[in-house]
């Protein structure tokens, strides 16, 4: 095989894996936004709020010690436990529930029937509430993300792929993260896990009667609120598991929130409301971005995947408006 | 004259209604400055086909959607199997056992017929998350257990053929129809239809008429609903309460309501001063 094209399907390989964490994060979006109507601009900040918990948790680090500290003169820092990544994780998804909980009760609740701007405002106000509290919590700090998962190339998908080279010498085998695989593997598990509690559970079919028509979802016996509560665990859910990614990836920090703005381009192609959309946008803006630096950046001066994504999005806007798996929007005259 | 005891009184056709299910006392709806629905009273029998008529605007789908809750009233008690019902939310009635239809149309659009009327028996669903988990076997006899029951009231509305189409696709008279299931699916004891029978053809309007009854008359399920059509009126409907302007202008047989003055100047557009 020729040398160009091995590379070019190393990149497509990185680039799917790249998109698979742009999926994720465009997951969160949809779920609440199929459900709600809303779209969630702090997605990206739970992802970040679930990572920080999570590590906190982990390392047993006692939240909020910087304000405790200041107002009491303590000198409190860590309860000097370090509980098993296992523990932490159930325990921060349990965060992640508390915080759906209160979401509903403190702000969704007295917000029913307002403009989608003003849902979309509160939660612009949700975001930077959120981390606000995250940085008081558990200080703003870089904090290295440790749950076990493996670091590094996997040399033995090196090993094993170099013969397609067949003897060029500047062929090692394809180079693939292991993070990034794993990555793969668990986002796959976990949108199985979503579609088969959709498809086969009471609650499933009752968040997809509230995505379909709140009014007739209520009189079939449908509470909304739970409704709501359920989507908004299960977006924290998928928050934290983006957020254990990215976080074991490069660190948990206050930019983990930005990756929010990368899941833009991917709703823009996959759709507001599509589950498939999602995962799909988010990997073909996965491997596009990849692909385009590969190719196209050397002539243009590199640092396409700062806005490559974007003006895909943006033909997308012009050309096919309802996204990739959207109804074709028909005005009614 | 009926003969309205406690327990019930004989119809003409010779099938007995039974004692209070639902009773409206004194009920008042305002929007604003718009009084929907004045000082309303009226009681809904056990097994009788209850219909509610009146001009538009007369405030009929305010007072079913008082009944489901999807109103509060602003004054006025509500009365359900001789208890006073606090104010309740939309599915917490649901979950009483009282199912509805919208006059215009809630189904879920993007599921097929099957799933639609399937969604209706949400009430009836028992198993939660972790239930449904780690016990699979329950789940899946449940779910057969529903299917089946689903599977009846396809073939009791006729619309096998559409069993797999998704509702969005389906003619008004078929998503009228399916609605019905979807209510019916949940086996209610008292079910409400707002106008089931808006823009149909002759045809359809007789379908409708037939499966209204045969519910009523199968099931013993009591039925409110709210209709312009007065033939189908006169011909579906053991009693009948008629508003105009927010008030309860007349309530009877269909014989009764029929030569009553109020009842006929209201129809004939008599002016209101
Ligand atoms: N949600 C609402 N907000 C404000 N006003 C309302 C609302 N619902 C009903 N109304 C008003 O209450 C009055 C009664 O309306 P309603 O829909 O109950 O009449 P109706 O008898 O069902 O009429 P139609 O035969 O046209 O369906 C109308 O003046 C209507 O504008
Ligand atoms: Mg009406």
């Amino acid at each position: 095989m020729p040398e160009q094209l091995l590379f070019a399907v190393e990149v497509t390989l990185n680039g799917l894996m790249a998109g698979v964490m742009y999926a994720l994060v465009a997951l969160g979006f949809v779920l609440i936004f199929k459900a709600s109507g809303i779209f969630n601009y702090a997605q990206g900040v739970m992802a970040l709020f679930a990572a920080l918990t999570l590590v906190g948790l982990q390392n047993g680090q006692i939240p909020f010690a910087h304000l405790i500290n200041a107002i009491f003169g303590t000198k409190l820092h860590h309860f000097g436990w370090h509980m098993p990544a296992v523990l932490a994780i159930l325990l921060a998804a349990g965060v992640m529930v508390i915080l759906a909980i209160l979401v509903e009760r403190y702000l969704l609740k007295h917000l029913v029937n307002q403009e989608p701007i003003i849902l979309f405002m509160a939660t612009i106000g949700l975001a930077y509430f959120m981390e606000g509290i995250g940085d008081l919590m558990w200080g703003s700090d870089i904090k290295k993300m440790d749950v076990g998962l493996p670091q590094g190339g996997s040399f033995w998908i090196e090993e094993n792929t170099q013969w397609l080279g067949f003897g060029n010498e500047n062929f090692y085998g394809f180079f693939l993260d292991q993070l990034d695989i794993v990555a793969t593997v668990i986002a796959a598990i976990l949108v199985a896990g979503l579609v088969i509690f959709s498809q086969y559970t009471k609650q499933g079919r009752a968040m997809r009667a509230v995505a379909d028509d709140h009014q007739a979802a209520l009189s079939v016996g449908i509470s909304l609120r739970f409704i709501w509560v359920l989507v908004w665990s299960i977006a924290g859910f998928v928050a934290l598991v983006a957020g254990i990614m990215w976080g074991a990836k490069s660190g948990v920090q206050f930019s983990l929130s930005l990756i929010a703005l990368k899941a833009l381009p991917v709703l823009m192609l996959g759709g507001f409301t599509s589950i498939p959309g999602a995962i799909v946008g988010g990997l073909i803006i996965g491997v596009g971005e990849k692909l385009f630096e590969f190719s196209i950046g050397p002539l243009v001066g590199g640092a396409t995947e700062n806005w490559f994504a974007y003006v895909l999005a943006l033909i997308f806007l012009v050309f096919r408006p309802q996204g990739l798996f959207g109804e074709k929007i028909i005005e009614r005259v | 004259m009926l003969d309205q005891s406690a327990d019930g009184y004989v119809t003409e056709d010779g099938r007995q209604i039974g004692g209070v299910l639902m009773e409206m006392r004194n009920i008042t709806l305002k929007f604003g400055g718009v009084t929907a629905i004045e000082n309303i009273s009226f009681d809904i029998r056990e097994g009788e086909i209850r219909a509610i008529i009146g001009p538009n605007g007369a405030g009929k789908s305010s007072m079913l959607n008082v009944i489901s809750g999807f109103y509060v009233p602003s004054e006025g008690e509500v009365w359900f199997r001789g208890a006073r019902r606090p104010q309740l939310k939309p599915y917490q009635v649901a979950r009483q056992g009282i199912a509805r239809t919208f006059q215009n149309i809630a189904l879920f659009h993007g599921m097929s017929t099957l799933d639609n009327i399937m969604t209706g028996r949400m009430t009836l669903m028992k198993s939660s998350i972790g239930a449904q988990a780690i016990w699979k076997g329950a789940a899946e006899r449940e779910e057969t257990e529903h299917r089946e029951a689903v599977e009846k009231i396809i073939d009791f509305l006729e619309i096998q053929a559409i069993r797999k189409t998704p509702v969005g696709r389906l003619p008004y008279g078929l998503q009228k129809r399916v609605e019905l299931g979807r209510a019916l699916a949940a086996e209610p004891k008292l079910l409400l239809l707002d106008e089931p029978m808006a823009g149909m053809n002759v045809e359809e309007k007789e379908d409708m008429s037939r499966f209204i009854l045969d519910v009523n008359d199968e099931f013993g399920t009591t039925i409110a609903l709210i209709e312009h059509d007065m033939g189908v009126v006169m011909d579906l409907s053991d009693r009948v309460v008629v508003m105009d302007y927010g008030k309860k202008i007349g309530d009877g047989t269909p014989d009764e309501v029929r030569g009553n003055q109020a009842v006929i100047d209201a129809y004939l557009g008599v002016s209101h001063d």
